[in-house]
């Protein structure tokens, strides 16, 4: 679950999580497009994601453009790419 | 359309050099049942693609293939860096570097670019989904 004192490799693992579960549901629902339970799945998720994303982007450094407000210096380009290692 | 998103989908952080084994895991990215090929055989499968469901799975399979290759590529990057002339030299590294160095550049494990012809686009569903099942079936 997101919790607000979470650092910075536990935000990122929650976001790895909830990441896969909006992926895979997205997977089911493309041929199961009226399943219910599903749907709901989805869309708790997929909030849970983007609350997630939103609070990674404000705390450290924005993982996509549509949640990146930058005001100082554009870390987009700057801060570490995913193949450099270091993350969870 | 596709945007980036700035995270693996599932962490690699690799601690010891192998350019031996790099070597062997580069097929997985642009061997002819690679990551690369596969991407490209859903995302141009879907436009002659009869189902409605059947153009959204291969769009978004399609587009997931590429979050693969990316990790793909980084397995191979986190297992070569750093490495010494003479490590490169004994572990059968070398006829990729002296070509490519330690950049990542699309290639079978024998050296064989990554190429269309490797995959198959016909227009007629049946024919696309078996060539879809005989290449992931392939690497399962």
């Amino acid at each position: 679950m997101l919790r607000q004192n979470m650092n910075k490799n536990q935000l990122l693992q929650w976001i790895n999580e909830v990441s896969f579960a909006v992926t895979e549901m997205t997977l089911y629902l493309d041929t199961h497009p009226d399943d219910a339970e599903a749907l709901s799945y989805f869309n708790h998720f997929n909030q849970e994601r983007q609350k997630a994303l939103r609070l990674y982007s404000s705390t450290y450094a924005p993982l996509t453009l549509d949640t990146a407000q930058e005001e100082n210096c554009w870390r987009w380009a700057t801060e570490p790419w995913p193949w450099e290692g270091g993350h969870c | 359309m596709w945007n980036y998103e700035k995270r693996l989908e599932y962490p690699v952080n690799i601690k010891e050099t192998n350019p031996k084994i790099a070597k062997f895991i580069m097929s997985q990215y642009g061997g002819p049942d690679g990551e690369i090929s596969a991407s490209l055989r859903y995302l141009s499968q879907r436009y002659a693609m009869p189902y409605r469901e059947v153009m959204g799975i291969l769009t978004d399979i399609g587009t997931e293939e590429m979050a693969h290759f990316e990790m793909v590529a980084t397995i191979v990057h986190q297992l070569t860096r750093n490495l010494t002339p003479e490590e490169i030299k004994e572990s059968g590294f070398g006829e990729y570097y002296i070509d490519h160095t330690l950049g990542i550049w699309p290639q079978a494990a024998g050296g064989i670019p990554q190429n269309a012809c490797e995959f198959q686009v016909k227009g007629d569903p049946i024919t696309d989904i078996m060539e879809d099942m005989a290449a992931d079936g392939a690497i399962v």
